[in-house]
């Protein structure tokens, strides 16, 4: 085997990195805290443009209502996405058993260092230098890209939105559209980069300015790596829904595919891609249906003249089983359609998902992240969302992520290394407000440091108080309990 | 079917009616109890103030901390037990107790019932105050509280109430029912986006160009004209219930109420 570059990524010592480092393609491990990551994200000139792109989104595409036709669908869908869940072994077992059949190789891994490892293997064997790779998160999730060229084999992403946040060293902001933070004149800037050369921010020029880099090593590749939007466990099907039909290259082309899926991802039935696949693409991109649809069945089989040599299929826990049984298990009914992103007011103001600091940002970040990887880790996002409920209604599996959150909120009190203190204010509140006199006694305080404190002053006390008086008025303290005196006081002026 | 009294289908009106003012509403919202109150009693309708209610538990369900929210949810289920009807000018609560009393509890068919029976300001004034005239000059746009609009599913009892009001004219927003950034304890904890998230809605009522910007929920009012008075522009805020009380024809008024005088806002 020859050695082989990446022309796509011919140039990239080019590209001046501008970004946040909350951004990075690799999370830093010791991240500030979410208050401070998203205050900065405020400032980042990206936020307000992608605020008001994606605002307008929402209202176009009316976000959070469904046709007649797809609301059906979505009950059948959010049906089908829990039947799995009960015994969920069973149906990777069926899909094991059926891709094994259809002459793939299926390999379990419980970690990112797992998966990571196995790839790396099955790459080394075959004297892979060059990678080409379709969109899947769940290579973001095991942060496959850095893993392999560390070990000196070169990963291309292929789909445009992703090839752009490769090149600009960042994350995918969206789990759909992975650069939905960068204007056109951002990527076109990127781009000339790239190219030492001037590049129009014209879209179809843009695309076609990937697609030309990409062609080469399309061909080049000795390996293809890709995601699975679906996997039927009763044929062993693999489907992945694109736009652009990089899927159906990067899984036909090289002599290897290997695809990676994450162990929610099984389905029961092939024939449930009649519905999941119209509602996955109502809910993503407003499409009747995506412009691909690649269903892989297994390697180049005898008498075929197109197809890899190899499949591989590795199935990623990293946590979720974990959550099988309880209340969370719900987050595993998610197809990854982005909509609850879309939807998010906190997730569109802060620019995207880049300062949730997690693979998966915007509400299902929120829900899922807290359980993936190490305990602990990420378990102060659910915080991060103002409980809105848009998130449920934009979800079309129906995953109640507003209660998902509250629950871990409350796991995050429990396990926090401060949990008594924290338990203990709260129990105190409690404890007074469960009575009558204990009320009172705080609407008299209240209305006594509202009468002697001056604003300014009241602003500064430690508390709540102070996070709220950094950008509003304070409410009208001297008036707490005043509704009740004026209440009873007109009964006792009636007599 | 012809010459059908109006009112003979319409539910009978309860008889005892509690008002449940909410923690926010004794804290630092009086002029929507008060306003609440105010127009009840235009309704003919005796409104008691239970004493002993405190607050429903939901700032500490969402802060993490289920355990203390249910033992204020308990309270709040006894003392509102007796009565035939709640009413709540917080519709955040009255969602809250919708939506979380399965989730904390294994409620009674009694407690359920309650909870049936508990009213958001203006889904009670729009069941049984057919009667009300109401006239009020001038325009307002509707700010969809989250938990109203989406958890309690109410967005038609608010407007079809300010649509009764004559004279007024109610003007749309975009992203009417778009979060404003309060969100309990969000606000206080994400402090910056919060207030982005204000700006933001503050920026779609300005271009409104109504009078007033009108919502059902004393928080997102806080947050929001807090944030107006602090940094702009110049939007004035009115709980619905005031709205509603300001447009009481005179003579609905019953004497003594006191509803010209001023309220604080
Ligand atoms: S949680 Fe629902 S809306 Fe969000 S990405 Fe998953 S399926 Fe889509």
């Amino acid at each position: 085997m020859t050695e082989q570059h990446s022309s796509a990524l011919a140039g990239r010592e080019r590209i001046r990195p501008d970004r946040p480092e909350w951004a990075a393609g690799d999370i830093p491990p010791h991240r500030r805290p979410l208050p401070l990551i998203t205050r900065d994200a405020l400032t980042v000139p990206t936020a307000r443009p992608t605020h008001d792109r994606l605002a307008a989104l929402d209202e176009q595409r009316h976000v959070g209502t469904w046709s007649p036709e797809v609301a059906r669908l979505r009950e059948r869908g959010a049906a089908i996405r829990r039947e799995t869940l009960p015994d969920l072994e069973k149906c990777l077992r069926q899909l094991t058993g059926n891709v094994e059949r259809n002459g793939g190789v299926v390999h379990r891994a419980a970690t990112p260092a797992d998966a990571r490892a196995v790839i790396e293997r099955i790459a080394r064997e075959n004297g892979v230098r060059l990678a080409v790779k379709s969109k899947s998160m769940a290579t973001e999730e095991i942060h496959l890209n850095s893993h392999l060229t560390a070990h000196g084999i070169e990963v291309v992403e292929t789909d445009l939105g992703e090839y752009i946040v490769q090149l600009a060293d960042e994350r995918p902001s969206h789990i759909v559209a992975p650069a939905l933070h960068k204007s056109r004149q951002d990527v076109a800037d990127l781009f000339g980069q790239l190219a030492g050369d001037e590049v129009s921010g014209d879209p179809d020029e843009l695309a076609a300015f990937a697609r030309t880099r990409l062609r080469a090593d399309f061909k080049a590749a000795g390996m293809g790596i890709s995601g699975v939007n679906f996997a039927a466990a009763d044929t062993g099907t693999l489907a992945i829904v694109t736009n652009e039909g990089n899927a159906d290259m990067v899984t036909s082309q090289p002599r290897i595919h290997v695809a990676v899926m994450t162990v929610e991802k099984v389905i029961p039935r092939f024939a449930d891609l009649g519905v999941l696949i119209p509602l996955l693409c109502d809910a993503a991109t407003k499409q009747r249906v995506s412009v691909y649809q690649t269903l892989v069945n297994g390697p180049r089989q005898e008498g075929e003249t197109d197809g890899p040599e190899q499949l591989h299929l590795v199935i990623l826990d990293n946590g979720r089983t974990k959550a099988l049984g309880t209340p969370q298990e719900e987050v595993l009914a998610c197809i990854r359609c982005g909509n609850c992103q879309i939807a998010c007011p906190v997730y569109r103001t802060v620019g995207g998902g880049h300062p949730y600091s997690a693979v998966y940002g915007g509400p299902i970040g929120a829900v899922l992240s807290p359980l993936l990887g190490e305990p602990g880790k990420d378990s102060d996002l659910p915080f991060l969302s103002s409980l809105c409920g848009a998130c449920y209604d934009a979800c079309p599996v129906k995953i109640p992520i507003p209660d998902l959150l509250v629950n871990l909120r409350a796991e995050h009190e429990r396990a926090r290394p401060d949990a008594r203190t924290a338990r203990a204010g709260w129990r105190a509140w409690s404890l007074a407000w469960r009575t009558g006199t204990g009320f009172r006694a705080t609407l008299a305080a209240a209305r006594l440091a509202g009468r002697l404190l001056p604003e300014r002053l009241l602003a500064r006390l430690p508390g709540p108080g102070r996070g709220w008086a950094g950008g509003r008025a304070l409410p009208p303290l001297r008036e707490a309990g005043a509704f009740r005196r004026w209440f009873h006081g007109r009964d006792r002026r009636q007599g | 079917m012809t010459d059908v009294d109006t009112d003979a289908g319409a539910p009978p009106r309860p008889a005892r009616v509690a008002l449940f003012t909410s923690c926010m509403g004794d804290l630092a919202a009086g002029g929507p109890a008060r306003a609440t109150v105010e127009v009840l009693e235009a309704m003919g309708v005796t409104v008691e103030l239970p004493r002993g209610q405190t607050c429903c538990g939901q700032p500490a369900l969402n802060s993490g901390h289920p355990a203390e929210a249910g033992a204020l949810l308990d309270r709040w289920l006894r003392i509102f037990a007796p009565y035939d009807a709640v009413v709540t000018p917080a519709g955040s609560c009255a969602a809250y107790l919708h939506h979380h009393l399965g989730r904390l509890r294994e409620p009674t068919p009694e407690q359920r019932a309650l909870i049936q029976r508990t009213y958001e300001f203006s889904q009670f004034v729009v069941a049984y105050g057919a009667g009300l005239r109401l006239r009020l000059p001038g325009s307002v746009t509707y700010h969809d509280s989250c938990h109203m609009a989406r958890t309690l599913g109410e967005r038609r009892a608010p407007r079809e109430l300010l649509s009764r009001i004559a004279e007024l004219e109610v003007r749309e927003m975009a992203g009417c029912d778009t979060c404003c950034g309060f969100g309990g304890t969000f606000a206080a904890k994400f402090p910056d986006v919060s207030v982005a998230m204000a700006d933001t809605k503050l920026g779609t009522v300005a271009a409104s160009g109504a009078d007033w910007l009108v919502s059902a929920d004393p928080g997102c009012l806080l947050h929001l004209s807090g944030r107006a008075r602090k940094a702009g522009p110049p939007v004035r805020t009115r709980h619905l219930a005031e709205i509603v009380r300001d447009a009481l024809v005179p003579a609905e008024v019953p004497a003594g109420t006191g509803a010209a005088t001023e309220v604080p806002a």
